[in-house]
């Protein structure tokens, strides 16, 4: 499945390149060599990358699942690393102030899901009320490093640098960090959660057909909707804590380029299945990491990447539609057969 | 000239491109669709409008961004329409691809120096003696003629809302479709019909922002404006009138960043650029901003 995903990813690329007029084997070359080429590139440059996209991409399935329409994980995201900055220079030991920043970040990425959350039980569409989050949490972002969390000497519109000891550790000699070991195994968690507990199943109910959920399941529909809203908020929000303690170690505007966004065509590519999440996000991962390559390499832009990224979207969306079309066909096959 | 008078012409010139992609958005939503891809639609827009107008002149390239935007919104109602596929995933699929899209397409047809691009801008055309109102008249009559464009649109579109047969059928197909079918209203063509005027005046607020504002083409440069006029339609309550103001607010908190720096000061202006989407949020939660979505807004038509 994900190497039929990925085919098709590079079939679509190289169709794109071609039509621009580039040099599509020397491109190719630039995106492999990018993302998987070597050991360097696969745990540096693509799995690095696919971290947050994991996490966010979690944090979209769990939501779509119950039929949340959750396009906030961006302000989510933004709200976690901001929490987990904060957190760091808290006056405690250092592998406490770890925790502590990765914790603050998801109780911050709930939280700035919360009002999200409330407005949706009170009937307001959840998509213009996390995009509106969205935008406030990005001005607050640029407001807090140019205020309060900007570095001491007030040359730069970013926080101050995080000590070591509040960082996540790195396998030496990479950028690996253990914020890649905490995404794994909380997609295995709620891959585990979303297929064997009664919340688990809750969710999936209500996101399949909310008024059976209520009448024959007897499930408190707003009730577990408001659950996985905060569920997806956090684990956004554990994204921008991870990003910003393994990676960026610093408070800045530009901390994500998009991974709320991207994150959303990773869950749907994973069919919001909690497992297939990891390997959406490596596709991804690698498809931007590439991208970074392929444009410093080979003078490609990486934007081709992102028209893939948004195609590989609207394929996924026809497969159901494709599949409807076949069963009708096939039903009427059958019924002039007989 | 005043500061003042120079803050509303900032203000009413920064909410044109608002105004006008929240003008076709409010017309979609009316019709039962939200369309995400509204960002896209401007980016498509923005780009024609650049290349258009480079190789062919100005009133080609803004014909060239009312195809470009409309184009991507007929890509959207081919999915969501016909197909009946999710309507935001399917706009934020539509925003991707033209953000990557008119990026790389910029690349080909220009070059790698693309940044060197240069637009010939449209001018102001003040309409002579409103122009000399004192403070106001600027501001609404010495402006560029998408600002003209843009609010001759949300009156015409109140008007066909109100008064016209179409406009019924329109809000029917938003609140409650398979009543509207019913009645003999063809929903889906219109649906469709909506995007894509929406799309087209994403366009034209895509033009604007390359003919009016930057004189440039630049990767990604409507910088949210699809979300913001997302935005409009709610805090407007999606009435053309709440529209037309709240596109206006939105436009002042932006150019608050060119007061400030006229006056001096210091303050980061980003606090303020947070206001107007805290204030739709407030707006969203009071009991009539609810009353006033369409009944059908965002859902799949199933039947």
């Amino acid at each position: 499945m994900a190497g039929a995903v990925g085919a098709v990813a590079l079939t679509l690329l190289a169709t794109l390149l071609a039509l621009g007029g580039y040099d599509v084997p020397s491109a190719l070359s630039a995106l492999w060599r990018g993302s998987f080429g070597s050991s360097y590139a696969l745990f540096s440059a693509t799995v690095v990358r696919a971290t947050p996209l994991l996490l966010a991409g979690l944090a979209v399935a769990i939501a779509f699942r119950a039929g949340v329409w959750n396009i906030g994980a961006e302000g989510q995201l933004l709200a976690g690393a901001t929490a987990a900055i904060a957190a760091a220079a808290l006056p405690v030991p250092g592998p406490l102030r770890l925790t502590f920043s990765l914790l603050f970040a998801a109780i911050a990425g709930g939280l700035w899901a919360l009002p999200a959350a409330l407005l949706r039980q009170r009937g307001v569409l959840e998509v213009i009320s996390t995009i509106m989050l969205n935008f406030v949490a990005l001005n607050l972002v640029g407001y807090l490093v140019r205020g309060p969390l900007q570095e001491p000497t007030h040359a730069y519109p970013q926080s101050v640098t995080i000590d070591a000891v509040a960082r996540l550790p790195r396998v030496a000699g990479t950028r690996l960090h253990l914020g890649v070991l905490i995404a794994l195994v909380t997609s295995i968690i709620l891959g585990i959660v979303m297929r064997r507990s009664a919340w688990g199943f809750r969710v999936r109910a209500i996101g399949a057909n909310p008024r059976a959920a209520a009448s024959a399941g007897l499930i408190d529909v707003s009730r577990v909707a408001l659950g996985a809203f905060l569920v997806s908020g956090a684990l956004a929000g554990l994204a921008g804590g991870i990003e910003a303690t393994g990676v960026t170690y610093a408070l800045y505007e530009g901390l994500s380029p998009g991974y709320g966004y991207t994150a959303i065509a990773v869950a749907l590519l994973a069919r919001l299945d909690p497992l297939l999440v990891g390997p959406s996000a490596m596709l991804f991962g690698a498809l931007e990491a590439g991208a970074t390559a392929m444009q410093r390499d080979a003078g490609v832009p990486a934007a081709f990447v992102t028209v893939v990224e948004g195609s590989l979207v609207l394929l996924v969306l026809l497969l159901p539609v494709v599949a409807r079309r076949y069963t009708a066909y096939a039903l009427a096959r059958q019924g002039s057969a007989a | 000239m005043s500061t003042n008078s120079e803050f509303l012409e900032a203000a009413v010139r920064t909410a044109t491109p608002l105004l006008l992609a929240a003008t076709g958005e409010l017309v979609v939503e009316r019709a039962g669709i939200i369309y995400v891809g509204i960002e896209g639609s401007i980016l498509a827009g923005a780009l024609a409008a650049a290349a258009g107008g480079l190789a062919l002149g100005g009133v080609v390239g803004v014909a060239l961004a009312l195809l470009a935007g409309a184009a991507a919104a007929a890509l959207f109602a081919l999915f969501v329409v016909r197909w009946r596929t999710e309507q935001i995933v399917t706009g934020t699929a539509i925003t991707l691809v033209a953000t990557g899209g008119t990026a790389a397409l910029y690349h080909v047809l220009f070059g790698p120096e693309g940044a060197g691009l240069r637009v010939p801008v449209v001018h102001p055309v003040p309409i002579p003696g409103l122009a000399a109102i004192p403070i106001i008249g600027r501001a609404l009559f010495a402006q560029s003629l998408f600002t003209y464009a843009a609010l001759g649109s949300i009156v015409a579109v109140q008007w066909s809302l109100a008064k016209t047969h179409l406009g019924l059928a329109l809000r029917a197909t938003g609140e409650r479709p398979s009543a509207a079918r019913a009645a003999g209203i063809a929903t889906s063509q219109l649906r469709a019909g909506a995007a894509l005027f929406a799309g087209a005046l994403g366009g034209a607020a895509g033009a604007s922002l390359v003919l009016v504002q930057s004189g440039t083409f630049a990767e990604g440069m409507s910088a949210g404006r699809g979300f913001i006029a997302i935005a409009i339609v709610a805090l407007g309550r999606w009435r053309a009138g709440g529209v037309l103001i709240a596109a206006l607010a939105f436009g002042a908190a932006s150019a608050l960043q060119f007061l400030f720096q006229a006056r001096g000061w210091t303050l980061p202006y980003q606090a303020f650029l947070a206001l107007p989407y805290l204030a739709t949020l407030v707006a969203l939660a009071t009991m009539r901003a609810r009353a006033a979505a369409p009944a059908a807004l965002g859902q799949v038509d199933t039947d």
